[in-house]
């Protein structure tokens, strides 16, 4: 792997985290790196779902190298960094790694250490974290420049994203997190979940902010990815959506949010 | 005057001027630095003196707010490194206004200076016990596991509760002060301000219920309220679209 971005640049970190699983984090983790890899941005998926990763399913990869090698000194993270099909470099947890589902500073440690590396070689890098809002999950995103939440218009969904947001702005001291709303059946169901948020955030997490003195927690709505049956097809042949089926609605969506980040 | 050292005597603009250091020790309580004056050691005794003067609470003997902003940021670094866990408690001494108003502001002093007193006496010598300001008191307990978080800070409570205060004309005061605590994230690149907002925010808790109480964030914060989730699902959003 050269490195051909110019020396002093550090890559945008933006974690992509939901609160509850299976809303379609990873499948918006590696859509929008192909999204924004066609953009022409440099785009590492760095799979931070260290207990549980299943990036490598998605992308149908079979990595003979994985983040825990390079942990435990069996390769080095040159040999560990992987292209994608979706024209983005990824680096993959290899998954059942049990171990590292605890937060011990070893882990902690590693990982700050690997972004360390990486971070200078790129132009983006997306973090994708863990379901649940665990202490893996948070330190992960403690190193990230921006989150996005994912959330689809299910109640426990929608809930478990609050929760994470207010544990974002009361404990990381975030002012500022993305939203993406997933599966919406109706157009415009993204703007109203978000502005559902916002509501329940400036009323119950705001007041609490520096002692009431109003600053605010600014929810942006980057994107609604349509319910489309065009996700499925994808993702059951193992495909990345935009490369399969480009046209789609959700894939549409998909550059949308790509765009809007990018901006 | 003969009382003066030699190399005071006369001093050029660009040489040292210790007189006014030196009367700020004397006057602090601290006295001159011993050793051969003007020497090197004698000088390091002095700018060591005078840190420490410049660190504490001139009443109390605390750390000041200077210092206690220091050793947080240190202490939420480490925290964020080691995942150690350090409980931060913010305290405020019960209807101050009071002591002021009714006995004048020599017995406030006193007050301030016996819960100083009875601070100092219940923490372990690692923790930082600093006045924040006023009749506001902040203490950084490190490596305080989250189980012991309440029984240390109701300690604390108690302990002032429990303490006399004379006043000058005999009389015997007592004095209640309100704490609220909270956590550092542990592993979590954080901001103490963040750290000292929770704390805070737990004090408020205990002044509007009631006062001379302890309130420590209940952990996890990420826990969603009823109320909370009925405002989420308030609206005619799923309204419309589930019937």
């Amino acid at each position: 792997m050269s490195s051909a971005v110019a020396p002093g640049r550090r890559a945008r970190i933006t974690a992509i985290t939901s609160g509850k699983g299976g809303v379609g984090k990873t499948f918006l983790s590696a859509n929008l790196a192909t999204a924004l890899a066609r953009q022409g941005e440099k785009v590492l998926v760095l799979d931070a779902d260290l207990g549980l990763a299943n990036l490598d399913v998605v992308l149908n990869l079979h990595p003979k190298v994985t983040l825990h090698d390079v942990f435990t000194g069996k390769a080095t993270l040159e040999e560990a960094i992987l292209p994608a099909p979706g024209g983005f470099s990824v680096l993959l947890a290899g998954s059942g790694l049990v171990e590292y589902s605890r937060l011990t500073p070893h882990v902690r440690e590693q990982l700050v250490d690997i972004i360390g590396r990486v971070a200078p070689r790129f132009d983006r890098i997306l973090l994708d974290t863990g379901a649940g809002i665990s202490d893996v999950v948070l330190h992960a995103i403690s190193l990230a420049d921006d989150v996005l939440v994912i959330a689809t218009p299910e109640p426990t969904s929608m809930t478990d994203a609050y929760a994470t947001i207010k544990l974002l702005a009361t404990q990381q001291g975030r002012r500022a997190i993305r939203v993406v709303v997933n599966q919406v059946s109706v157009a415009g169901e993204g703007r109203t979940i978000r502005n559902q948020l916002q509501l329940v955030v400036d009323r119950f997490v705001v007041p609490h902010l520096n002692g009431g003195s109003g600053e605010a927690v600014a929810l942006e709505l980057q994107g609604e990815i349509p319910t489309d049956p065009a996700v499925r097809e994808a993702v059951q042949r193992r495909a990345l959506l935009l490369e399969k089926l480009p046209g789609s609605r959700a894939a549409l969506a998909v550059v949308g949010i790509a765009a809007r980040m990018a901006a | 005057m003969n009382s003066k050292p030699p190399f005071l005597e006369s001093t050029p603009p660009d040489a040292l001027r210790l007189e006014q250091a030196l009367s700020l020790l004397v006057q602090s309580g601290q006295g001159a630095p011993a050793g051969v004056q003007g020497s090197t050691p004698w000088l390091q005794s002095l700018i060591d003196a005078l840190c420490d003067l410049s660190s504490r609470d001139g009443l109390t003997g605390l750390a000041n707010r200077r210092n206690f902003e220091n050793a947080i940021a240190r202490e939420s670094d480490r925290v964020a490194r080691s995942g150690e866990p350090a409980l931060l408690l913010m305290l405020d001494i019960d209807h101050f206004k009071r002591f002021n108003d009714q006995h004048g502001h020599v017995a406030g002093d006193l007050v301030i200076k016996a819960v100083a007193a009875a601070l100092s006496a219940t923490v372990r010598p690692m923790d930082l016990v600093a006045r924040f300001g006023g009749e506001e008191f902040a203490i950084i307990l490190p490596n305080c596991p989250p189980a012991f978080g309440s029984a240390v800070a109701e300690r604390i409570r108690e302990r002032v509760e429990k303490r006399a205060i004379s006043l000058v004309s005999g009389q015997q005061l007592g004095c209640t002060i309100s704490i609220g605590g909270a956590y550092a994230p542990q592993w979590v690149r954080s901001t103490p301000s963040v750290w000292m907002e929770r704390a805070d925010l737990q004090l408020y808790r205990a002044k509007s219920e009631g006062r001379n109480r302890t309130c420590l964030e209940p952990t996890p914060v990420s826990v969603v309220s009823a109320e909370e989730k009925g405002l989420l699902f308030a609206s005619s959003i799923f309204g419309e679209d589930l019937s």
